[in-house]
């Protein structure tokens, strides 16, 4: 199953439990099963039936392009972090 | 040609990836529909050398600007033009109680005057521009105020006038009256429970929030902290219970400006069908149009934005200032209006980086591996929230492998400009807190402070403070560089001198280019991209279809095009350009390859199968037909079909997925114990840049941003007196380094090719402002044994170290 490493702040919704297996063939799914484990975790990361635009998404190590369409697989490690700016 | 700058050692990586030298090998970048991770490997592994790749040629916009020729914003007239100008607020924090601008609007010349009022409300929209969230509800207020002004400078009014004398004399006729506030001028100030508020819808929201809604943290009242985040992992309590040493200090910089030469400006002119154009100086002519519809609430397909040369951005030109207030006042006057800022409008008004405030607590052991590390922070965002906070946190310490760690990092808006991006925002200021820490814990653990960084280096495969982890990264090459290289090798002798290193990460961006490669018929090529040129991207952008297409790169032209005349492109900013832009470029020329193969093919009526290309020049499989040269080919365009466009339009991926950075600093000082002057004896960088495209304008990206951490370390700031007045909104005052400040900056160019790119390439324009400051710091320290834990450090700061260090010796020499 694929891994989501919970963000800190994140961790008070899953009891403190830092990496939860989910089930999903893309990034949707995921956040549809963390919501069935975790209810109110979709809120979290969702805003109008897309990430949220000051979310990023690392997918085994590669930044995610194309928000819950983002293909997951089996043995994937999942992270929700800042989307970040440069000058 | 010129020959490679005596300061510059071009550096291959530990790991052995093909060296940049003179050559003509074409293969791993002729293959044609390969992809792109298979065309990398060709070239990271292939033979090594390019043909134009690694040369220095004259960039195609140089004699322009040297005689003065290039068009920047303020060049820009059109027939009819007026001038506006903005009618900004003398106080920090104040109530608006009225507006009356009837003098200012009756005045001769004058033809136009706008308040907030004339602007329309766009409450709870956010605008996505790259990958920045923008809250236009707080980017509108910022242009301009509303019912309350939230720093000096805050824009109030504006006027479009025959000339800018009569404009400044109509401005002199707007009544304002304010009810004055207490101004809440600090980070420490604000974050305290009965400090004035300034937004009071503002709550505190925790994770990525920076500008937009997310979750409530702590109780349902206003205050000025908008935002919240964290990165934990590990133990610290057991972290730190298995060190040997721990350093726990609190540190404080300054807000500081980008000091761009080039003040912001705006033309705006409506055409008759209702469309504008805005002509201006920006980092992303996208950018401002996405933005300037959205706090205009127009479409962005009526409005065109052709960018000017520019005369600088670092950061500072990704927002908009003039543009919606220049469109405002060109459609109630019914002429053009242009608006150029003065320099204190510049500093008053425009976004600089934000002050900060670090608590850091790291723990080493013995073999000076760091075992627990808390760093805790807050940045300024100044009067609306947004400042660079997340990314900070997300650079913490990133260039060291640490198990047990914790990072917050809090956003907090003051009375003071909103900030804006500052090459890399939020990494110098966190590694000036943690790189000097680190200093410290290396000499109580008597460790060589580049070993030391090396003992902890992070390397592919570990994880960021964020958690993913690290690509193939150049870390470990750049410190063995400069360990290696001749300045940190040398004896620094002398009196109150002392050396000091510092390392620095910056993510780098991806995010979306598009870019046109036309083949003329004379063989000649034009390279079309819409991304502004800050630092001799063009000159890459030509080079790289010179490489690919095997002609001389005085035959390829590059130009940079307006909204409407090139695909998208993301702002200019985030090192991104030679990375996507140049990728988008070679896929271009890739693209017009494969037609003109097709042609080849058609002239000698074959296929395209039996057609290859090295060097310029086309071949048939087998024998039989004399070779042609794209030249030749490119001649017979008409013929064959028609013309030849290669295009490409891309997204590199989000930021932090590309290349990322790491630099290291090495710098020289001699203190004056007098008068706590530092002076800059020697100051060498070391950057891992993946590929040097064109190895001078590499160097200048790092020389440059070494230089103005020189400047955030010993002079630039902020003076605002206690009505939260802006005192040094000049140049004179606001002190920023010159050329009589500084040695020859040397470079160290390491290449560890980034192995997501065709090229290897990695951007450069950020990172190497990371290091400088705790390297100055570190440096003061070893020259006269004090340690400096605020920015700047200003003689005047320096020498109150050096005397107290005198007064602490000297009771201690009565005591014993």
């Amino acid at each position: 199953m694929a891994i989501v490493v919970v963000p800190a702040l994140l961790r008070k919704l899953t009891d403190g439990v830092e990496r939860v297996p989910v089930t999903g063939r893309n990034l949707g799914q995921v956040i549809e099963d963390l919501e069935r484990q975790f209810p109110g975790f979709r809120e979290q990361l969702v805003q109008n039936g897309e990430m949220k635009p000051s979310i990023a998404v690392s997918i085994d190590g590669e930044m995610g392009t194309g928000g819950l369409l983002d293909r997951v697989k089996d043995s994937s490690e999942i992270f929700f972090i800042p989307a970040i700016g440069g000058g | 040609m010129s020959e490679p700058s005596s300061q510059t050692r071009l550096l291959g990586s530990a790991e052995a990836p093909p060296s940049v030298s003179e050559g003509s090998s074409q293969s791993g970048l002729l293959a044609p529909a390969a992809t792109v991770s298979a065309r990398a490997a060709e070239v990271n592994e292939g033979p090594s050398g390019f043909r134009v790749i690694g040369t220095r040629p004259i960039r195609h916009d140089g004699e322009d600007k040297v005689r003065g020729r290039a068009k920047y914003g303020a060049d820009y007239a059109l027939a009819g033009m007026l001038h506006g100008k903005v009618l900004r607020s003398p106080h920090a924090h104040a109530r608006i109680k009225s507006i009356n601008t009837e003098k200012a609007a009756q005045y001769p010349g004058v033809f136009a005057v706008l308040t907030g009022a004339n602007l329309p409300e766009v409450k709870g929209a956010m605008a996505q521009v790259g990958e920045l969230v923008v809250n236009t509800h707080y980017l509108s207020l910022n242009i301009m105020a509303r019912d309350k002004v939230l720093y000096d400078g805050h824009a109030v009014a504006a006027v479009a006038a025959i000339n800018r004398h009569v404009a400044e004399e109509a401005l002199a006729l707007i009544e304002v009256e304010y009810e004055v506030l207490t101004p809440v001028m600090t980070a420490e100030a604000a974050m305290r429970p009965d400090a004035a508020v300034l937004l009071p819808e503002l709550r505190q929201m925790r994770m990525a929030s920076r500008v937009d809604p997310g979750k409530l943290e702590g109780p349902d009242e206003p205050g000025n902290v908008a935002g919240h985040i964290q990165f934990q992992r590990g133990d610290l309590a057991a972290g730190f219970k298995a060190a040997d040493f721990v350093v726990e200090r609190e540190y404080h910089t300054e807000a500081v400006h980008q000091g761009y030469i080039e003040p912001q400006n705006a033309l705006a002119a409506w055409d008759a069908d209702d469309h504008v154009t805005i002509y201006c100086s920006t980092q992303g002519s996208f950018n401002v149009r996405t933005l300037t519809a959205a706090v205009l609430t127009m479409p962005e397909g009526r409005i065109r934005v052709v960018p000017a040369e520019i005369g600088g951005g670092f950061g500072g030109k990704t927002t908009v200032y003039l543009e919606p207030l220049a469109v405002l006042l060109a459609k109630k006057a019914g002429r053009p209006v242009k608006m150029v800022m003065t320099r204190a409008e510049v500093l008053r008004a425009t976004g600089p980086t934000s002050g900060t405030r670090f608590r850091v607590k790291i723990g080493v052991n013995r073999d000076g591996r760091i075992t627990a590390a808390e760093v805790w922070m807050a940045y300024e965002a100044g009067a609306f929230p947004g400042s660079p906070f997340a990314p900070a946190a997300m650079t913490t310490l990133a260039p060291y492998n640490i198990e047990n760690l914790q990072i917050d990092a809090f956003d907090v808006v003051v009375n003071r400009p909103k900030v804006a991006a500052y090459r890399a925002p939020g990494s110098p200021a966190s590694a000036f807190a943690c790189e000097a820490a680190l200093s410290e814990l290396a000499e109580y653990a008597g460790i060589d402070p580049i070993e030391f960084r090396l003992r902890n280096a992070a390397r592919e495969g570990l994880p960021m403070p964020a958690g993913p982890p690290f690509k193939k990264i150049g870390f470990v090459e750049t410190l063995a560089a400069m360990r290696d290289g001749e300045h940190y090798s040398s004896k620094l002798s002398g009196k109150c001198r002392g050396r000091g290193v510092a390392a620095g990460f910056w993510f780098n961006g991806g995010l979306q280019s598009s870019a046109d490669v036309n083949i003329h018929t004379d063989g000649t090529v034009s390279v079309v991209t819409g991304s502004v040129d800050i630092g001799g991207s063009r000159a890459a952008m030509a080079m790289i279809a010179a490489e690919v297409l095997g002609v001389p790169v005085r035959d390829v032209r590059p130009m940079v095009a307006d909204t409407d005349a090139i695909g998208h492109n993301d702002v200019t900013g985030g090192s991104r350009i030679t990375l996507a832009t140049g990728l988008a470029v070679f896929n271009a020329a890739h693209d017009a390859l494969r037609e003109l193969k097709l042609r080849a093919a058609r002239l000698w009526d074959k296929t395209p199968e039996e057609v290859e290309f090295d060097a310029g020049v086309f071949r048939a499989r087998g024998n039989g037909v004399p070779p042609l040269a794209l030249s030749q080919v490119a001649a017979k365009l008409i013929a064959t079909g028609g013309p030849v466009t290669g295009r490409a339009s891309l997204n590199a991926g989000a930021v932090g997925a590309v290349g990322n950075a790491f630099a290291v600093v090495c710098v020289d000082v001699e203190v004056d114990p007098d008068t706590g002057k530092v002076r800059i004896l020697r100051a060498t960088i070391a950057q891992d840049v993946g590929r040097a495209i064109h190895p001078s304008y590499v160097e200048g990206q790092m020389q440059g941003a070494l230089a103005q951490g020189v400047g955030w370390a010993l002079n630039e700031e902020y003076y605002y007196d206690d009505r939260g007045v802006l005192r040094n909104s000049g140049l004179l005052d606001y002190r920023m380094p010159t050329c009589l400040d500084l040695p020859m900056l040397e470079t160290l160019i390491v290449e560890v090719p980034n192995p997501g790119h065709p090229l290897g390439v990695r951007g450069v324009g950020e990172v190497g402002i990371v290091p400088p400051m705790a390297a100055v710091a570190e440096a003061i320290y070893q020259a006269v044994g004090v340690r400096m834990t605020e920015l700047p450090m200003t003689p005047a700061k320096v020498l109150k170290a050096i005397l107290e260090k005198r007064a602490g010796e000297g009771e201690s020499a009565a005591a014993s």
